[in-house]
């Protein structure tokens, strides 16, 4: 798997959804992404890419395009 | 003078902030409340969508002070679950945010202030009101169910009196929300700091959001409070690596927390010269019932503490009698002026009087220690917390049967609920159900599919049974 299937995994399999749906998808747009949704998705994300991410981190990561973003910083080197 | 708060008393302090650099003054907050519920025209009830907005403040500070019994309902309930306890209830107003007035087809607006909106129903023939009656509460928020708990003036200023003398609240203050104001402990904060006269900081942004923070640090937040599942997502977000010197007390509440997370917020709590403080409570008891002194959070990790200022502990066995000795297991009752009226399920019950007589049957199970320290270690009814909302199983299972006719049993532990199904092919459409019911997020459920809901002769369903397809 690439790295943005597994990227897109972590989304869809966390609140439940197609694919088809995560492109613009933000904090609070589907009932599955509220706080404790959110907790869920950092979860999958650390456990899928292998990494402890920074409390600014998880806060600023509000939407689908934001995550790709932050994962790409140099602290975590993610490559999509 | 108001029903709870004297408001005027605080002048020109700030009531209220929220992060869009809206502000009240007690001054202005009590005119704006009294000018709210001269609209609505004495005594009635109404329905209030709560949010954790500057509007809905007003509506609740100005019904709940000059006589007006408001029910205080979330702003995301269900809408045929709305439909229902309207026509239970038959209010004579909705307080409603401006951008959901338009689902209230046929209701007329009569008065608008910071984004909400006075609805008139139309309903005739309202229900005659108990004059004691002060205050609805839901006893399950997200299942709609019609029955409410009936809090008096007394109970809440008698709660909030005491909840400020054991926090030590004085004006000096300024909680930030993390909690909905359809929830008791929500409401709680707010009652007890308008009595000294404190800032509340408001906002509808969660834990998980970076405005929320930067409200925190910009208008200096001094205390929060949280549910078991709020602590679980501090510890997530690393928070003890967070810079709040602002930041003076953390309660918890709605549920037990995990001796490791007590541990480790009591500790944090004592470094960093901050009190954290864990309480119990029921929206049966208006709020608060009791509270483990902060200079002890470390040494009693586990244990809800001691009885609040007025309040009296005791345990009773299955016959009744008074136990006496440490670390036995027995029902909590509590006694205190902040034990509700009792309930009601329609609009026929909102003029009964006072059905407890300030005794209160918890149906949580407990023991104390030798200090005379409480524990709670188990619940005698069917209900959950998922993440802190009391969730009722029998509700539930009535639910699911109601909706698709099939055998079906709800269980679980606090933020897991486990949906038993017979037929597979209702797996998902059951789960589906509940969470849309619930309106909680779906991680908190699961279905497991089983030849058979175990029962007894009588037709009872076993749910003790159902225990070991799951781990506890």
């Amino acid at each position: 798997m690439t790295n943005l299937e597994k990227y897109n995994e972590a989304f869809t399999a966390t609140f439940e959804i197609a694919e088809e749906q995560l492109k613009g998808l933000q904090y609070q747009d589907i009932d599955a992404w509220d706080s404790v949704g959110h907790m869920s998705l950092i979860a999958a994300l650390e456990d899928t890419f292998d990494i402890m991410m920074d409390t600014d981190d998880i806060i600023d990561l509000n939407s689908y395009e934001k995550g790709k973003e932050i994962l790409s910083k140099a602290d975590y080197g993610v490559e999509f | 003078m108001g029903k709870i708060w004297n408001l005027p008393q605080f002048a020109d302090h700030i009531a209220v902030k929220d992060e869009f650099g809206r502000q009240l003054t007690y001054s202005e907050l009590h005119a704006e409340s009294c000018r709210l519920a001269e609209k609505a025209g004495g005594r009635c009830l109404v329905f209030s969508l709560c949010r954790n907005e500057i509007g809905s403040l007003i509506g609740y500070v100005g019904f709940v002070n000059n006589g007006i019994v408001s029910v205080q309902l979330s702003s995301h309930l269900d809408d045929a679950l709305l439909q229902n306890l309207l026509a239970a209830y038959r209010p004579a107003f909705l307080w409603v945010p401006v951008d959901q007035a338009e689902q209230f087809e046929g209701m007329e607006a009569v008065y608008s202030s910071f984004d909400y909106c006075l609805l008139r129903t139309g309903y005739t023939g309202s229900y005659p009101l108990f004059p004691e009656l002060g205050l609805l509460i839901t006893t399950s928020g997200s299942t709609g169910s019609p029955k409410f708990v009936r809090q008096s003036y007394t109970n809440l200023l008698d709660n909030a009196t005491s909840i400020a003398e054991y926090l030590k609240l004085d004006s000096s203050e300024r909680p930030i929300t993390t909690l909905p104001m359809n929830y008791v402990y929500g409401l709680s904060i707010i009652n007890s700091h308008f009595l000294v006269g404190a800032t509340l900081l408001m906002t509808d942004k969660g834990l998980m959001q970076k405005e929320f923070w930067s409200f925190f640090q910009a208008a200096e937040a001094t205390s929060f409070g949280g549910v078991p599942y709020t602590y679980e997502m501090l510890d997530k977000l690393r928070f003890y690596r967070m810079k709040l010197p602002s930041l003076r007390t953390m309660t918890q509440a709605g549920g037990k927390i995990t001796p490791e997370l007590h541990e480790k917020f009591a500790a944090y709590a004592k470094e960093q010269g901050k009190n954290f403080v864990v309480m119990y409570g029921a929206a049966e008891a208006t709020s608060r019932m009791g509270y483990l002194p902060p200079e002890r959070a470390v040494e009693k990790k586990g244990s809800m503490g001691i009885p609040i200022p007025g309040g009296r502990f005791r345990l009773v066995d299955a016959d009744d009698r008074e136990i006496t000795e440490p670390f036995v297991t027995g029902e909590l009752v509590y006694e205190g002026k902040n034990v509700t009226l009792g309930y009601a399920v329609c609009g026929e019950d909102l003029i009964k009087g006072d059905e407890r007589g300030g005794i209160l049957k918890t149906g949580d199970m407990a023991q104390f220690d030798g200090d005379h320290y409480y524990y709670i270690v188990g619940r005698k009814k069917r209900f959950l917390k998922i993440y802190g909302n009391r969730v009722n199983l029998d509700e539930v299972d009535r639910m699911i049967k109601g909706q698709f006719s099939i055998e079906a049993a709800s269980d679980g532990v606090d933020d897991h609920m486990y949906l038993f199904v017979t037929d597979g092919a209702y797996s998902d459409r059951v789960r589906d159900f509940v969470i849309a019911k619930t309106k909680l997020n779906p991680a908190a459920f699961k279905v497991i599919v089983i030849d058979e809901i175990p029962k007894n002769d009588a037709g009872k369903t076993l749910y003790k049974e159902l225990k070991q397809y799951y781990a506890e």
